[in-house]
């Protein structure tokens, strides 16, 4: 049990810096943290067990409010888990429509990681920064689908809705502000020393430790694991692209700001490419008006922001709604890396280990 | 009569009044700043453009409720934002606005008093407030913010070595004690002397960061702690008072260095002939500015940076700027000397 | 709101087709079979996936072969989850998604579980089992043996049922399923009138 030597303190659930409903109980050895345990749950809403009364189609809004941050990742992998289970071939117009937005959410997720991140710091002026993108992104989706947050912008077959008269040049002029913001926020960051005491060194794990406790995405990526599910298994429209996929090397908080940080560029590199090569024609598939997957499962992962999110899909062939859906949600599996990260470190540095691993309690509870 | 009581009674409560109001609008004015480098504008409703912010926050603030924790001393409770707070207020006494200027008719001087130890003066009473930050934590009769107030003078004692050593060094570059002696020496030299000491100026601007609890070195009271440092069990005007302290000792320690540093009411190189056009300008006003200039980079320097953790705060407090200003202090003696 | 359209007989659990013979089995089943014959009774190939379907006992020793052997190399657990298929005896199925990041594949493993019966854990091969096992503890109750910290995670720790279970209800134990505000107001004037 507890040494009582060691004192026990409670980061609650309400707290400006965990990003969410999460508790984390922590032992410190004066200020060191001995241990921690990681309670989550306070956000479960029972998604699953909700979307087996739930129609197909309806599922997608559901899927919006896992990862709200990045709510149009959830539905591209939830239409594709659908379209693989039923054989459906998706129009490449809407693939690459799919594709722009998924990178745009990409941008809009990793301004809030940002944003956050060097919040937790103490740099309070990159979060207005990050969050000065953000509106620009979320502007750029209420053009398209009306919402701002919760999208519920993809249909199994293809896209509800083709782009509106001059969207692709709002969001080139986008990717063109973009590239010089980033710039900007390197210059207060990266090479800042302050900046990189607090997080060089700190939450280091090697690349298979990374692989066997789980983490996926730009955590994975930052220990030096070439993995990146746009690559091994192209979605979408992601294997026309050329893209690079930023790897760190020393599997540190510094690292993993560095992967993301250039995957704002990259990601921008892909939308300009997709809208170059934009092709005519039509936004949805050959879909029957009534969804009825064939009866069988299957198991279907893309790269959100956060991570490989995947979604395991059980039909019964004969019902209109699923008969099992689950989501294999990334901050989830990422989140349990964190006792092993935090151990070693003092108690300042557990903010920057949350952030830097960047859940969101979303979906990590579902 | 009128020169002993008078007079000096006058001086009192005209620069007491202009300091408070100063130390109240300076939290507008870093809320104005702050929101500007943020791509906002700062609080525009009250008053045009916000000059009535801090008369509403001060009004919030007195009518708050008073809460005193169960088993907290109360005396010392109450005693601990006031031990903070006097000390910045008092250290004004020795500070030199304009060494003589003409008031209808009658000549007097900028300053309160000119003791001939004066940076000694304010040595000691910028030492005192450290009392106030471990009154607090003991007095709140909880866990944390002694903890947390143990940790925050521990922080201040440290950089006040470097700081100290620093004000030695203008000392033996001045050959005076005292704050108006000092810009009379650099009157003589015809420079200022951040020219002449540019490290001694620039260990100071960290250690005056550090002394002041503000970014990068607010670990101590940054919601990061996970309690909200020693002043967590305080609200209403206690509260208040706390940040007004730590804006009056910002502008103490501002006030010091224009005075140690820029050469006080002295206009930029006093000694060049050829920028005697400028003299039209009365010193206290360049003194204004550059203390304003101070405050302005403080205020910046927190919107800017992120903060240190507290280990590595104390790491370049005792590692690096602690040995740097006993080298420096070792060079200027040698120099002294020898010269 | 739609209701669910269950057919008279509620089905007793997917398909599982066997892969028609035109497709290429992976090598590493091949020597799967060769190394542990009779671990794998049953191999499935359905839009792409392959599963393999084996019985808990022999659980561990496929997966140790599968995270170590050359030509299979599944060193990332990207989920493991369970069904609740009620008409069967054996009504839990257990499945664990597996990709290997070196060799760019995937596969599924799949053993069927009775309700009270133990899974040995994996958490011993891939440490990410961890809290994936605790969540299908948690939201079907099946046990992990030799799990470090089978425990409740997401549900409160003093929660009593297995939410995900398809007996159990969607409204929770003893609540009104209100789809909507109308049905709230119906209720509500029920109860004055």
């Amino acid at each position: 049990m507890f040494d009582t030597s060691e004192l026990v303190i409670n980061m609650g659930p309400q707290h400006p810096s965990t990003h969410g409903v999460l508790r984390v109980v922590l032992r410190l050895d004066g200020e060191r943290v001995v241990g921690a345990d990681v309670v989550i749950g306070y956000l479960h809403r029972g998604i699953e067990k909700l979307c087996e009364h739930r129609d197909w189609l309806q599922i997608v809004l559901i899927t919006d409010r896992m990862d709200y941050v990045a709510a149009a990742s959830n539905n591209l992998g939830y239409v594709e888990t659908v379209e693989k289970l039923m054989s459906l071939e998706v129009p490449p117009r809407a693939r690459y429509i799919r594709t722009i937005l998924a990178e745009l959410q990409r941008i809009a997720s990793h301004c809030l990681w940002l944003g956050t991140h060097a919040m937790d710091l103490g740099a309070m002026t990159v979060f207005l920064y990050a969050f000065r993108e953000r509106e620009l992104i979320l502007d750029l989706f209420e053009d398209y689908c009306g919402a701002r947050l919760t999208y519920n912008a993809m249909r199994i077959g293809g896209l509800p809705l083709d782009i509106p008269p001059r969207w692709d040049e709002k969001v080139r002029a986008f990717c063109d502000i973009l590239d010089t913001k980033v710039y900007e926020y390197e210059e207060l960051l990266t090479r800042n020393r302050i900046f990189l005491e607090r997080t060089r060194g700190v939450g280091v794990i090697g690349g298979d430790e990374a692989i066997a406790i789980g983490l996926s995405g730009p955590a994975l990526r930052g220990s030096g694991v070439p993995r990146d599910v746009r690559k091994d298994e192209p979605y979408a429209a992601y294997a026309d692209f050329e893209f690079n996929v930023p790897i760190g090397m020393a599997g540190d908080t510094y690292d993993r700001y560095l992967v993301r940080i250039e995957e704002f560029r990259q990601s921008t590199r892909i939308i300009r490419q997709a809208l170059d090569g934009l092709p005519a024609g039509p936004i949805l598939g050959k879909v029957p008006r009534l969804i009825k997957p064939p009866a069988g499962e299957t198991y279907h992962a893309i790269e959100s922001p956060k991570g490989e999110i995947g979604y395991f899909i059980v039909s019964d062939g004969k019902s209109n709604v699923p008969y099992r859906f689950r989501v294999r949600p990334p901050s989830f599996c990422n989140l349990q890396a964190l006792p092993r990260l935090i151990q070693g470190h003092l108690v300042a540095d557990v903010v920057a280990l949350i952030g830097s691993i960047d859940i969101v309690l979303g979906e990590v509870d579902r | 009569m009128i020169d002993t009581y008078v007079v000096p009674t006058l001086k009192i409560l005209v620069l007491l009044n202009a300091v408070l109001v100063a130390v109240t609008y300076m939290v507008l004015l870093e809320r104005k700043i702050i929101a500007w480098v943020q791509v906002r504008l700062g609080p525009m409703r009250v008053g045009p453009h916000g000059v009535l912010q801090p008369i509403a926050d001060a009004i919030k603030l007195l009518l708050k409720e008073d809460i005193t924790p169960a088993r907290a001393d109360r005396l010392v409770f109450t005693l601990a934002p006031i031990v903070s707070m006097v000390p910045a207020l008092i250290a004004f006494a020795v500070i030199p606005f304009d060494s003589e200027i003409t008031l209808f008719g009658y000549t007097l001087s900028l300053y309160v008093a000119d003791v001939n130890v004066g940076l000694l003066y304010i040595v000691a009473t910028t030492s005192i407030s450290v009392y106030g930050i471990i009154l607090a934590g003991y007095a709140s009769n909880s866990k944390f913010p002694l903890l947390a107030g143990l940790r925050a003078s521990a922080q201040l004692i440290s950089y006040e070595v470097a700081v100290s050593m620093m004000l030695v060094s203008m000392v033996v570059t001045a050959g005076t004690l005292s704050m108006v002696g000092i810009v009379e020496s650099q009157r003589e030299a015809g420079v200022w002397f951040v020219f002449i000491q540019p490290v001694a100026f620039v260990i100071l601007f960290i250690g005056g960061l550090a002394e002041t609890n503000r970014a990068p070195f607010d670990l101590p009271e940054a919601e990061q702690e996970l309690t909200g440092g020693f002043h967590t069990e305080y609200s209403g005007m206690r509260f208040a008072l706390f940040f007004l302290a730590e804006y009056a000792n910002m502008i103490v320690v501002s006030a010091v260095a224009t005075t140690l540093f820029l050469g006080g009411w002295l206009r930029p190189f006093p000694g060049a002939g050829a920028l005697a056009f400028l003299d039209f300008v009365p010193g206290w006003i360049w003194f204004l500015m550059k203390t304003f200039a101070f405050l302005y980079v403080f205020i910046w320097i927190r919107a800017t940076l992120p903060r240190y953790r507290y280990d590595q705060l104390m790491r370049l407090g005792w590692k690096v700027l602690i040995p740097v200003a006993i080298a420096n202090l070792i060079v200027t003696a040698f120099i002294r000397v020898l010269l | 709101m739609p209701e669910p359209t269950r057919t008279i007989a509620p089905p007793a659990g997917p398909p599982d087709p066997p892969p028609a013979p035109e497709i290429a089995v992976p090598s590493f089943i091949a020597t799967l079979h060769e190394r542990l014959p009779g671990a794998v009774p049953r191999v499935s190939y359905w839009v792409g996936d392959w599963t393999l379907i084996l019985e808990s006992p022999r659980l561990l020793d496929v997966a140790h072969y599968l995270r170590d052997a050359p030509d299979a190399r599944f060193n990332f657990l990207s989920d493991v989850t369970a069904s609740d298929w009620p008409v069967r005896a054996k009504r839990f199925d257990v499945i664990y998604t597996l990709y290997s990041i070196p060799l760019r594949h995937r596969v599924r493993l799949k053993i069927h579980v009775a309700d009270g019966e133990g899974v040995p854990t994996v958490s011993g091969i891939w440490p990410s089992a961890n809290w994936l096992e605790r969540e299908v503890f948690d939201l079907f109750g099946v046990r992990f043996e030799g799990h470090p910290d089978l425990r409740r995670i997401l549900m409160p720790d003093d929660w009593q049922g297995h939410p995900q279970r398809k007996d159990y209800p969607l409204e929770g134990p003893g609540e009104l399923l209100l789809e909507g505000p109308m049905e709230w107001l119906r209720l509500r004037k029920t109860d004055i009138e």
